[in-house]
């Protein structure tokens, strides 16, 4: 069962990495590395590594999130 | 073409290198000396019942102030490049409403959210977790706050006062080290207490706390600034 959720989380995390870096509307792209950290969290978890899980789901999903939504806002308006 | 060519090439060069590697990868049925030490004496001679605690805080504590280190240099970096020129605190920001369901939720999940940070960085001796994941806690806390209430403005004095008194505590406790105890940040600064409560594990504790007060305050001065600094150009 477990094995299973991590093959799908894999997959999907894949998937958005890809999203992200292709996709051109830059806020569906912030939010898809959001994902990845949040999703990846739960396979470091499935991987019995709850302290890397813990850093993961904090930072990768919830502040580099907001930072690069920050910057992206910053950015707009710099260039008129 | 021959761009393409030559990365196919440098490609295919890799593989070969590396799969020389996979084919021979078998893994180790035991753990090697140093881990075999840390294993099998780390809870008699540091007295944490989390191990990766107590490689991290006690075998291993000088790279994790080279951690601290680097994150007060970011810390410090990004506080320079955004300095804040026109602190305007009276004019609010014109912004879109904030969702109801937002605002109420946060009124329940920031106290609950900065309250697991603390038990997370309390408890590091005991549980998963630690200073760093405790004090990113509390700034996805505060990241919460900020989504909720756009205008919340933060004390920067207090978090800068806060964050220094953390590091230099953590320095003094290492320095008591090398001159009570056997070196530096070493453990047994205070008795080593019951295996397994909380007050236990010599000066771990405490290590753990200054590292999670100065990681929260870190993350949380970096919040403020970027925020702080959204409407100028």
């Amino acid at each position: 069962m477990s094995i299973l959720l991590a093959v799908f989380l894999g997959v999907v995390v894949i998937i958005l990495a890809i999203l992200a870096i292709y996709h051109s509307n830059l806020k569906i792209a912030i939010i898809a590395t959001g994902v990845v950290g949040l999703f990846s969290s739960i396979i470091y978890l499935l991987l019995a590594a709850p302290d890397v899980a813990m850093t993961e789901a904090s930072i990768g999903s919830g502040l580099t999130t907001i930072i690069f939504f920050y910057v992206l806002n910053k950015i707009r308006k710099s260039n008129g | 073409m021959v761009k393409k060519g030559l990365i196919l090439l440098i490609l295919v060069g890799f593989v070969a290198i590396i799969s020389n590697l996979l084919i021979n990868f078998t893994g180790s049925e035991e753990l090697n000396p140093l881990a075999k030490h840390y294993a099998e004496k780390g809870a008699t001679e540091v007295g944490a019942a989390n191990l990766v605690t107590a490689v991290v805080v006690t075998y291993r504590g000088f790279d994790t102030l080279g951690e601290v280190t680097i994150l007060f240099l970011t810390a410090a970096i990004v506080g320079f490049f955004l300095k804040v020129y026109h602190r305007d605190n009276q004019r609010e920001e014109k912004l879109r409403k904030t969702s109801e369901i937002l605002v109420t939720a946060s009124t329940l999940l920031v106290p609950t959210i900065f309250m697991l940070g603390v038990y997370i960085f309390i408890n590091g001796h005991l549980t998963p977790g630690g200073g760093f994941q405790g004090g990113a806690v509390i700034a996805t806390g505060v990241v919460m706050m900020i989504m909720a209430k756009p205008n919340v403005t933060f004390n920067h004095k207090l978090l800068a006062l806060l964050e220094s008194i953390s590091g230099v505590g953590f320095v003094a406790i290492g320095v008591l080290g090398v001159l009570l105890a056997a070196g530096f940040l070493d453990s047994t600064l205070l008795p080593m207490g019951k295996f397994g409560t909380l007050l236990s594990a010599g000066v771990i504790p405490i290590i753990y706390i200054l590292i999670g007060l100065k990681v929260g305050s870190e993350l949380t001065n970096i919040l403020g600034s970027l925020k702080e600094t959204q409407n100028e150009i």
